[in-house]
């Protein structure tokens, strides 16, 4: 019988990485290239007059949005971010131009001498321009709020949150002939791709996109590194010359996306036996000064307003406003943090008025399989929530714990969980957009080189893809390859994004494998194309929102004991437990490594990590102002799983990366409110904050 | 410019250059050891870190006129020797690799860690690695890490 899948094996990097061999953007070397910088907008909303670029010495150039031959706007979505500003600009730090040249300093001096001539546009940072508008129903809000035998209302905001991968954003490329080649700390090289076709106007073979290993990501990788990408491509096509583009950590904490602060407003409906039977909500997410991902993060957010419960009724609506701001875009969630973060603090509340307990209120509502979704979808899938409960319930001894703290009141307390995460895209994404293709190729040697579009940033799937292709053919390990993607190689399977790696490329993977075990013949070479098909099940009407956003869902509990400072109001965790549904774990030493690392970055969110942006500067401006979690700041963390195969995922595994984040920021902001005996409305809860919730707040 | 001389993963070695520069660049670019990275430049992320006379120093922060004379060892060469072997396998067994970029300087806070106390509590070891960012693991993982290599490596320090 063949070993349980699950079963750890060593990552297929871990050595390279450990002994500092592996290659990072920055650590590779091309001979002569040159260095390349971005003059900035020093202003936050205005017109260029003018722009005086100094002399330049022989070997120095300077490239703008005269040099891009292709559209001047960067591929996201709407292709409505320039390149290079041309007249107006839109928040502080915007690119205009790139100074290149051999040294760093004189590049630096360069850009110092730049004169621009500006005239100030009003900057806009509140609602005023909308940029997207959406709205769905489920059942009948009206009736439901009209009959409601009591309504409930709360606001509940949520802040900015950097990445802060530890590799900062960069990229370097050369040309030979007419052809750029670029290499990236990228989770997308064929959005890159796309992007870069886009801007130079060329055929597809003209562009080619190498991901070195990646030092972290978390989203921050996902789109912006199209814009860097585009600059840098259409610098290489002026100069002809290899240019390497890396920022330094303040560049890249100042300009890059960030997650979107949200205000949502949640009313309820609760007849007389205490049941929810009717939700309406209203989600504001601040895009920054274009639009880049924002609409697909506020539908993620909207899809989950109904949180890990079956609500029959449902009056949803949410827009996007642009500002004059930096842009914001992907950070792992997608807008989840943000509405699982207020659905969770909302039914918490509703429950506290009602004079019940907030878990046995919750559970009450929890959805079940066969229950119709947020979306009138189905949830199709056995859901085993009350299991994941009842486990986390266990291991934490939550129960016992809350009510000691409550009565001991010092300071103490315990806040929960209850979560999902669609594995995905959102709705048809997939079928539509997407269109993932996966190769696999094996040699007459027998060995199997995956190739695929996947980037390995931290999570694993080089390790966990080769175990798939390991397993369903039964050869050993050292028999399989994962080359670091190449679009001249690799098809694209699309993004490495939206939890949808293992479960829709590792399940496209997983049947090429089989296709290629059916047909092996040893000494002779195969290859195995696989595309993906969406199971013909899955109906979507991206306009009204109807129908299934997802083809399977994860889902999670977290608890968390905390202690605040009496003096000095500071938060420790004291401990956290979680529970998850991820289908199936494919290693389970690599789900750990997520759930830890998810769970960490979920909790700082919501007691920790403070960004803000004022009169249209981020005031965090490196590692020093703004604060991740250090090893001092975490604690003892329990997860366990709980099997729960998916028929899509490649031995039933569904996702597991954005899923672990989501549910850190309520449990924590719940413990906190529980420990102070004030409500919590908004996150972080800083100490300032936590300091006037005990001398204004409602208990 | 000024000629300084120091030893560099036991060889000595003279560099002329700005004495202002930091030891970060004088490294990576001069010597074209990659190991270490830069992730903030600013002494916060220890992904820099070299040891220099066995003491974990984040080279981004360290100026070329202050490694006069100094000895200083990096990923590269302490990659090389048993104690890595054991703390390299201690972090492929606990899973505390995940993208890697931190790795290097954590790998360097261990030895520098175990050096001093080769066994340290778990608060202890928070401490050491307190200079040190990791975005992708929460740290748990790490700090088994060094738990298991002490234990792993009882005697080599
Ligand atoms: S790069 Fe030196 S401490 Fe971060
Ligand atoms: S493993 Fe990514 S920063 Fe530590």
């Amino acid at each position: 019988m063949q070993k349980d899948i699950s079963i750890s094996v060593n990552k297929i990097d871990n050595y390279e990485k450990i002994s500092g061999c592996a290659k990072y953007v920055n650590d590779v070397q091309i001979e002569g290239a040159l260095y390349a910088k971005t003059f900035r907008s020093p202003i936050i909303s205005g017109e260029i007059v003018s722009i005086t670029v100094p002399k330049l010495p022989d070997g120095y150039f300077a490239v703008d949005y005269r040099d891009v031959p292709g559209k001047n706007g960067v591929k996201i979505i709407k292709d409505d971010m320039p390149i290079f500003a041309e007249k107006i600009l839109r928040y502080f730090g915007e690119p205009i131009l790139l100074i290149v040249g051999p040294q760093k300093s004189v590049v630096q001096s360069l850009i110092n001498k730049i004169i621009l001539e500006t005239k100030l546009i009003e900057p806009i940072y509140d609602e005023s321009n909308i940029a997207i508008n959406y709205h769905y129903e489920k059942g009948n809000p009206q009736n439901a709020f009209s009959s409601a035998n009591r309504i409930f209302e709360y606001t509940y905001q949520t802040g900015y949150q950097e990445q802060a991968y530890i590799e900062p954003q960069g990229m370097i490329g050369y040309s030979e002939g007419d052809k750029i080649t670029l290499i990236g700390s990228i989770q997308c090289p064929y959005y890159v791709k796309n992007a870069v076709l886009l801007a130079l106007g060329c055929s597809s073979e003209q562009v080619r996109i190498i991901q070195p290993a990646v030092g972290g990501a978390f989203g921050g990788k996902e789109e912006f590194p199209s814009l860097m990408g585009c600059q840098l491509a259409v610098a290489i096509n002026k100069i002809h010359k290899p240019i390497r583009l890396i920022y330094e950590r303040e560049e890249d904490i100042e300009v890059t996306t960030k997650r979107h602060p949200a205000i949502i407003r949640m009313k309820a409906a609760v007849d007389s036996d205490n049941s929810l039977v009717a939700i309406s909500s209203d989600i504001r997410l601040d895009g920054g000064a274009y639009l880049g991902l924002s609409n697909v993060v506020l539908s993620r957010a909207m899809i989950a307003t109904t949180g890990a419960y079956t609500i029959p009724n449902v009056d949803c609506s949410g827009i996007v406003y642009l500002t004059n701001t930096v842009p914001n875009g992907a950070f792992r969630g997608f807008g989840a943090p943000q509405i699982f973060y207020a659905v969770e603090m909302f039914l918490n509340h509703i429950a506290k008025d009602l004079g019940i307990d907030p878990l046995d209120f919750k559970m009450k509502h929890l959805a079940k399989q066969g229950d119709l979704t947020s979306t009138s979808g189905t949830f199709r899938d056995p859901i085993l929530m009350n299991d994941l409960i009842k486990r986390a319930l266990e291991i934490s001894d939550y129960r016992r714990k809350s009510q000691k703290y409550k009565l001991e009141n010092q300071l103490r307390g315990m806040g929960i969980s209850l979560f999902f995460h669609g594995c995905g895209f959102t709705g048809s994404g997939e079928a539509t957009i997407i269109k993932a293709q996966v190769k696999l190729h094996k040699d007459e040697q027998d060995n199997v080189d995956i190739l695929i579009a996947a980037v390995d940033m931290g999570q694993g799937v080089r390790t966990t893809m080769s175990k798939i292709v390991a397993h369903t053919l039964g050869i050993p390990m050292d028999k399989v390859r994962f080359p670091y993607p190449d679009t001249d190689f690799v098809p694209d399977s699309g993004p490495t994004v939206a939890s949808r790696t293992t479960m829709i490329v590792g399940g496209l993977v997983a049947k090429a494998a089989q296709k290629m075990h059916d047909r092996w013949q040893n000494g002779v070479a195969d290859t195995v194309i696989e595309q993906y098909v969406q199971p013909d099940y899955i109906v979507w009407d991206e306009a009204t929102f109807h129908g299934d956003a997802y083809p399977a869902y994860s889902w999670g509990v977290n608890i968390v004991d905390v202690s605040v400072d009496k003096v000095t109001n500071q938060v420790t965790l004291e401990e956290a437990w979680s529970v998850y549904d991820l289908g199936k774990a494919i290693d389970d030493l690599v789900i750990k490594g997520q759930a830890e690392g998810g769970i960490t970055q979920g909790f700082a969110y919501g007691y920790l990590e403070n960004m803000e942006v004022k009169n249209g500067k981020v005031r965090q401006k490196n590692m020093t102002d703004y604060i991740i979690p250090t090893a001092l700041d975490t604690t003892k963390i329990t997860t366990e799983l709980i099997d729960n195969p998916h028929a899509g995922g490649p031995y039933g595994a569904k996702g597991a990366g954005e899923l672990t984040l989501i549910g850190g920021a309520p449990a924590v902001a719940m413990a906190i409110e529980n420990a102070i005996f004030r409500r919590v409305h908004n996150i972080p809860v800083t100490p300032e904050s936590i300091m006037e919730l005990i001398e204004y707040g409602n208990r | 410019m000024a000629i300084v001389k120091f030893t560099l993963n036991h060889q000595p070695v003279t560099v002329q250059s700005d004495l202002n520069r930091r030891l970060l660049d004088v490294i990576r670019n001069d010597f074209n050891l990659k190991g270490l990275k830069e992730g903030c430049g600013e002494g916060e992320c220890g992904a820099c870190a070299v040891l220099i006379n066995h003491e974990i120093v984040n080279s981004c922060l360290f100026v070329l006129a202050n490694v006069e004379g100094k000895e200083v060892i990096t990923i590269e060469e302490f990659a090389k020797t048993k104690r890595f072997t054991v703390i390299k396998e201690a972090f492929a067994k606990m899973g505390a690799v995940q993208c890697g970029f931190c790795t290097p300087g954590m790998v360097i806070a261990t030895e520098s860690l175990l050096h001093k106390n080769p066994h340290p509590t778990e608060m202890e070891i928070k401490v050491a690695l307190s200079g040190n960012l990791c975005r992708c693991t929460g740290y748990n993982m790490i700090v088994e890490a060094i738990q298991e290599a002490a234990k792993a490596g009882e005697g080599l320090w």
